[in-house]
């Protein structure tokens, strides 16, 4: 034992000092890459795949249309991939899309869970561009989301094809010069619905707003009062709901006494189906009001909601971005081959999205690059038709698609249980385009990160 | 050293070690691998790691060392974030204001709320920091949608004033909050091997703070101030009657965690300058209740631990979803490999909360100490077991 032993310090000698460094050498002749904008974007795909970010709500009220919208991406990834019948990939006007991914690069993607919330959407969403290098993110479902991260993605410099969010704030005070919505807004819900409403229930009616309190319930409430009131209609009161709610009795309870004839349901999804089935619970659908019937309006509908409440919306007027029963060719492809696939019609959220991931893969086609500033370029002011709205047109200066507005009406003799709404009125897409000022914001430039 | 004690000084050491190393150990998986999914190591998430670890000390701070349980502690992250957004959209997009400023308005707002409630202590004082916790929520949530920007949020934007910086002129991007033109996004990736490590600006701003948090913190615990607050969790009784008021103690640890809870509000906001009502609900104060018990009550790094641990549960479990579920089970005959994936679907994706869940009532039952009561048992164990054996 005593024979050879080391002293405890080694001391510090040339040999030593020249071990050291030697062994330092060694572990720095390692594949070591410093980078910090080794890149020229944010999250360039550098093998053979590209990461798509897929942030739908998962949990909360919206989670009905969340699951839809999933399906839909996995679907357009199938497409996009060459697998599946290509779906509207065929009847797209544009060609670009070969179906074998995007760019030659093989389609992979992320999925996260919004839960409805802004900090949960955003930490979300971070996670997939950080972790998991996502170069698009979409997804959507509640317009304070779609704002949230769009302002996210412009930050980091990736591209976000917002889904279903229906406020005139995503596109219109809040809009991101790397953000791009395909969906219809408030503002084309009421200047599409407004005229209907004229027509069936007389000019002269008083409206009992509930309203889903954040941005989307405040801009579909004052696109539907200022267009309903501009025919002659009067505004009783308007009640903010929490997004969180679900037991809206105390909220309709006060309806009847106020003196409205008309109750408008700014709500969407689980919020509506409980608001509708409590409206329905206290009568409302057979009251007389003002000597006339007392009706309910729900500003933004969906086949998904329309299943939810049931036999209560029956005759239930509404607008919709889209519906499985058009019978244009890209509509029918799209039903066809979702259908096919899990056995029931798509939702509007779920066309959408399918709508958004081939319009973002098409312009990355048409840019010949990922950059989300060469993608921005390609989509701004390009026109398209194929996809189940006819002719459509992404404008430049707010990068919203404007193409036909659906009226609808809940069915009053369905024949399946999918066949809930019939299509009451296509209102020309000349018809609901205003003027990109009016909400105010800025693009900004396009941030490539 | 520092005024520590050698085994304090050892254990402020070990946290600088754990927060300096972390890009590097966090992210154990080489990229591309299977286990890739698990790596915690990006920006994002080792951010919120340390952030909530601050706020999970200044919790600790009050529950720990005065045992009041405080059910309320999220509106204080959440004042802070707002303080700090609104600095971030007025006065300049640098942090240091934003950071400063959020701890201070959280403290005003913590004296308020800790004045009231801690007239009461027991359930009392948990309901009543609940209560007013809803009620900051009910408030930025609805009411005070002007100023927070509602169940949307509040952001900064191009337009925003930002009186130091100079007014931007509409056109190009909203600035990226900064540390004297030192961007909090900015990251630096080295790649060793198949390895990938990524260090980021605003994960090692939000470190050093927490490495100050966390001296102050053990600075609190063994002075005779701290050691007043362990004689109110003991007997608060027989400390009033030995002539002795504990009420300005308990209201200055309050103010004190409340303040860590604005640092961490106000850190938050420089990372990703956004602030959510839901920051302020009562789900968010349970989870740093959680986060201290899970961890250790009363011990120094307990919290941290504890913190770190739900938010790699939130961020990582929360992310399986069934199509890597198959992938994993791939090499399995097809009825197991679906069995498999049936059976651990409820406790991942979605249902990260179900495996949390169980994991808290386990932790609760068999380590009531929490995880460093656990491990110093352990290692007590082992240490005897050994001397025994000799």
């Amino acid at each position: 034992m005593s024979s050879n032993k080391k002293p405890l310090h080694t001391p510090l000698t040339r040999r030593s000092m020249l071990k050291a460094s030697a062994a330092t050498a060694a572990i720095g002749s390692a594949p070591i890459i410093f980078s910090s904008k080794a890149y020229a974007y944010a999250n360039e795909p550098k093998g053979s795949d590209v990461v798509l970010g897929f942030n739908v709500p998962q949990t909360g009220a919206y989670a009905d249309e969340g699951a839809d919208e999933l399906r839909a991406y996995e679907l357009a990834v199938e497409h996009l991939n060459g697998g599946g019948d290509g779906g509207m990939m065929s009847t797209f006007s544009s060609k670009a899309l070969k179906g074998n991914g995007i760019l030659g690069r093989k389609v992979g993607y992320v999925t996260g869970d919004t839960q409805t919330k802004p900090d949960a959407a955003r930490a979300s969403a971070k996670s997939m561009i950080e972790k998991d290098g996502a170069i698009m993110i979409t997804g959507g479902s509640s317009s304070g989301v779609a704002v949230a991260v769009q302002g996210l993605c412009q930050e980091v410099g990736v591209i976000f094809m917002a889904g279903l969010t229906h406020s005139n704030d995503t596109t219109g005070k809040d809009k991101k010069a790397n953000g791009f919505r395909h969906f219809f807004n408030s503002y084309m819900s009421g200047a599409a619905l407004a005229p209907i409403l004229g027509e069936n229930y007389g000019t002269d009616r008083r409206a009992y707003h509930l309203t889903a309190d954040y941005n989307w319930g405040y801009t579909t409430e004052e696109a539907v009062r200022t267009s309903t009131e501009a025919m002659g209609w009067e505004t009783v009161a308007a009640v903010k709901t929490p997004l969180t709610q679900t037991d809206f009795s105390s909220y309709v309870a006060p309806v009847q006494a106020s003196g409205a004839d008309v109750l408008v349901l700014n709500h969407y999804g689980a919020n509506m189906v409980n608001s509708l089935t409590s409206a329905v619970q206290f009568g409302l659908r057979n009251a007389q009001a003002n000597g006339k019937n007392f009706e309910i309006v729900v500003p933004l509908y969906s086949r998904l909601m329309a299943k939810g409440a049931g036999e209560n919306v029956k005759g239930i007027f509404g607008s919709t971005n889209w519906h499985w029963s058009l019978q244009d060719e890209g509509s029918q492809a799209f039903v066809k081959s979702f259908g096919e696939k899990y056995g029931f019609p798509p939702s509007q959220a779920a066309h959408t999205c399918y709508v958004q991931t081939l319009l973002y893969a098409d312009a990355c086609e048409r840019a010949g690059t990922h950059n989300p500033c060469g993608v921005a370029e390609a989509l701004e002011g390009f026109e398209f038709d194929g996809l189940g709205n006819g002719k459509t047109l992404y404008r430049a200066e707010d990068h919203q698609c404007f193409k036909d507005v659906l009226v609808v009406k809940g069915k009053e003799n369905p024949t399946s249980e999918f066949d809930l709404l019939e299509i009451v009125e296509v209102t020309p897409a000349s018809k609901v385009t205003y003027d990109a000022k009016i909400f105010g914001g800025e693009l900004g430039t396009c941030n490539a990160g | 050293m520092l005024g520590l004690s050698r085994n304090d000084f050892l254990l402020l050491l070990f946290v600088l070690v754990l927060v300096a190393a972390a890009p590097i150990f966090l992210n154990p998986f080489p990229e591309g691998s299977e286990f890739a999914q698990f790596n915690a190591g990006y920006p994002d998430l080792m951010q919120r790691f340390v952030i909530f670890g601050i706020f999970a000390i200044g919790f600790n701070i009050l529950f720990g060392l005065t045992g009041y349980l405080s059910f309320g502690h999220a509106a204080f992250l959440g004042a802070g974030s707002y303080a700090g957004v609104w600095m971030l959209k007025l006065l300049t997009i640098n942090v240091i204001p934003a950071i400063v400023v959020s701890t201070i308005v959280a403290g005003i707002f913590s004296v308020i709320i800790g004045y009231i409630s801690l007239r009461r202590s027991g359930i009392y004082f948990s309901i009543l920091t609940l209560a007013f916790a809803q009620m900051s929520f009910a408030l930025a949530a609805s009411v005070l949608t002007p100023i927070t920007g509602g169940e949307t949020g509040l952001q900064t934007a191009l337009h925003d004033p930002r009186i130091l910086d100079g007014a931007s002129d509409g056109a190009g991007n909203i600035p990226a909050p900064s540390l004297f033109g030192l961007e909090m996004k900015q990251s630096w990736q080295v790649n060793v091997g198949d390895w990938l490590w990524t260090f980021n600006v605003g994960y090692y701003l939000s470190a050093f703070v927490l490495l100050i948090a966390f001296y102050i913190a053990i600075r609190i615990f063994r002075s005779p101030f701290g050691m007043m607050l362990k004689a109110v969790k003991s007997n608060n009784q027989r400390l009033s009657y030995t002539g002795i008021s504990p009420r300005p103690y308990t209201l200055a640890a309050f103010v004190i965690s409340g303040m860590y809870a604005g640092l961490a509000g106000g850190l938050m906001v420089a990372m990703d300058p956004l602030a959510g009502a839901e920051r302020m609900q009562w789900t968010a104060s349970g989870e740093v209740v959680l986060m201290t018990i899970l961890g250790g009550v009363g011990t120094l790094v307990g919290p941290v631990l504890g913190a770190g641990l739900i938010k790699y549960f939130e961020n990582i479990f929360s992310k399986i979803n069934d199509n890597l579920l198959h992938q994993w089970f791939a090499f399995m005959p097809d009825g197991i490999e679906d069995f498999m994936v049936t059976i651990i679907h409820p406790f991942v994706g979605k249902g990260w909360h179900l495996t949390l869940g169980l994991m808290f009532m386990l932790v609760v039952v068999f380590l009531p100490g929490g995880l460093v009561g656990g491990l110093s048992g352990l290692y007590r164990r082992v240490f005897q077991r050994r001397s025994k054996a000799q």
